[in-house]
């Protein structure tokens, strides 16, 4: 599948953002995170930016953009349609707990209710993301019960790891939120690594000759393709990265959106370090994970492999 | 709404003969004729002139080798959407802008509700849609709806560009959820079959496999088969003079 920076933006900066936001609401709540001014402007500030930031490059991925408040329709059928509808509702609870939060200084009921529905829109604004690839049949790579589970668990990471980066830099108590993005840089990692053992040890269910349907006469080969350039269907679903790539990229993948980050963190959490070292690894830790998602998010399109290439000349799929 | 249909009155479709299909291209060329200034017009090309010329086509025409050596064959393979009866196309669409018809299950795209998010074409396994990228919206074969149902034009071209224009009748068009319509019957006839099954759309389109190959040779007399060359010649494979003299006398008997 063609890699669209658009929606690699889209969903690793609406990703943090939304995981930010439901980690904010839920830790708040819970009395970790102290409801001070300024420390609310900051973290609602970046989730806001962040989300809104996503929600508007993927639009940027529409042909025709002033339209898009049509997707706000089809709930009822489509995950898509369903992560729009979710995505921009939660702007209203979100709006309304960082209003008691930064203006009232007052998270206590009845601005409670708005946080826990912000964190739950949060969390079901991401898994409706996952369930948009994860729903696609016609794509093998994205048809796994991983894929919904690796989105929520890499919001959680990302946003974990940029509220313990804002904590630190407030310089106000972070172990929990450090602890909760190692929880979830861990959980992302094993499920990222049980997704690509899955991938790679899958063995192909489509061949070309179901999709052609003359498997009776033997092997299906392509003699003749029906137009001398690509035409939109191999320009966006025949995009695949070279084997030696992705080895390659996986690799930078782990580095950067895993292994940085981890020890990173629990580097600040397990040394008592000085507030400016602190700071550092936290935002080297953030800095990190930025780069690493989007090489993951970038290889979870270019390793995905549409069945329609059967009939481009793919022998399987 | 993209909420399937319980059910439609008719399954129109096309069942498309693999064995006589000779790609010549003339439905494919037809239907962009039609289409690019029917329903779906226009039907845009990008650098048409170009070193990298593509465009928006509903109806593309593969060639494939399918089989080894004597049982293999060179297959014409015409691809357009097969109007499923449980599209994932629709049900994918965020803005109802696709949609499956009640009254003879054509999957249409509405060209003035399409945000052009692509998804519906990520959904589709056999390619059927094609994105416009000057108009920015999805386009796919309506099954010539501005033609089957149109008053305007005579009786005969009521059926869909492409069927109208193949020369060797190897499309035809009519109502699959009729078993006693032709098609059906054809399809009965001829075990036409549907195109990844495994999928779970229920492709309405149906395709008519290749007869097995028929040997013509045997009705006229002729072997079935060329006997191997024999090697006779002097000098061939021989050495020995006595060899080669019994070869020669054999070559020249044999006249």
């Amino acid at each position: 599948m063609h890699p669209a920076y658009s929606v690699i933006l889209f969903t690793t900066a609406s990703g943090a953002g939304y995981g930010l936001l439901a980690l904010v609401s839920l830790l708040a709540l819970l009395g970790v995170i102290p409801p001070e001014r300024w420390l609310g402007v900051a973290l609602f500030g970046i989730a806001f930016f962040l989300v809104t930031l996503g929600l508007l490059s993927s639009t940027f991925h529409l042909g025709r953009p002033e339209r898009a408040w049509r997707a706000f329709s089809q709930w009822r059928s489509s995950w898509l349609s369903r992560e729009g509808v979710i995505a921009a509702f939660t702007y209203i609870p979100a709006g309304l707990f960082a209003l008691g939060w930064v203006v009232f200084g007052n998270i206590s009921p009845p601005w409670n209710i708005a946080g826990w529905l912000t964190c739950l829109c949060a969390i079901a604004t991401v898994w409706c993301t996952g369930m948009i690839y994860a729903s696609l049949k016609t794509i093998p790579q994205w048809h796994q019960p991983l894929v919904a589970p690796l989105y929520l668990f890499l919001a959680v990471a990302s946003g974990g790891v940029l509220l313990n980066m804002v904590l630190r830099l407030f310089d106000r108590p972070a172990d929990i939120a450090g602890g909760i993005a190692l929880a979830g840089l861990a959980g992302a990692f094993l499920t990222k690594f049980l997704y690509w053992r899955s991938i790679d040890t899958a063995s192909d269910t489509h061949t070309a000759e179901q999709a052609t349907g003359l498997g009776t006469f033997g092997k299906v080969r392509q003699l003749e393709p029906p137009h001398s350039q690509p035409n939109y269907v191999m320009r966006e679903m025949g995009f695949t990265v070279a084997r030696k790539h992705a080895v390659r990229l996986r690799f930078l993948a782990v580095l950067f959106g895993f292994v940085l980050p981890i020890a990173a963190t629990t580097f600040v959490l397990a040394l008592d370090a000085s507030v400016g070292l602190s700071i550092a690894t936290s935002v080297l830790a953030f800095t990190s994970m930025a780069i690493g998602m989007i090489i993951e998010r970038w290889l979870f399109f270019a390793e995905a492999r549409h069945v329609v290439t059967l009939y481009y000349g793919a022998q399987t799929a | 709404m993209t909420m399937l249909p319980e059910k439609t009155d008719k399954k129109l479709g096309l069942v498309i003969d693999l064995d006589i299909c000779v790609g010549c291209q003339a439905c494919v060329t037809s239907c962009k004729e039609w289409n690019t200034s029917g329903y779906s017009a226009p039907l845009t090309d990008i650098d048409p002139y170009g070193a990298d010329p593509h465009g928006t086509w509903l109806n593309r025409v593969h060639g494939y080798e399918a089989g080894e050596g004597r049982e293999g064959r060179t297959v014409h393979f015409p691809r357009s959407c097969l109007h499923c009866e449980e599209p994932a196309c629709v049900t994918v669409c965020p803005t109802g802008a696709s949609y499956k018809r009640e009254e003879d299950g054509i999957v249409l795209v509405n060209p003035d509700t399409c945000i052009g998010c692509k998804l519906c074409s990520w959904a589709c396994p056999y390619g059927a849609r094609e994105y416009d990228y000057a108009e920015g919206v999805m386009k796919k074969c309506t099954l010539c709806v501005d033609r089957i149902y149109n008053d305007t034009i005579p009786e005969e071209d009521r059926i869909p560009a492409c069927v109208r224009a193949c020369p060797t009748s190897a499309r035809h068009f009519g109502d699959l959820g009729d078993p006693e319509s032709d098609v059906s019957k054809l399809v009965a006839k001829r075990e036409g079959y549907d195109l990844m099954p495994e999928m779970g759309y229920k492709p309405v389109n149906k395709y008519l496999p290749p007869r097995p190959a028929r040997d013509g040779r045997s009705s006229a007399g002729a072997p079935a088969r060329l006997s191997e060359p024999q090697h006779t010649q002097p000098g061939t494979g021989t050495t020995s003079t006595a060899d080669k003299f019994f070869a020669w006398a054999d070559t020249v008997l044999s006249r």
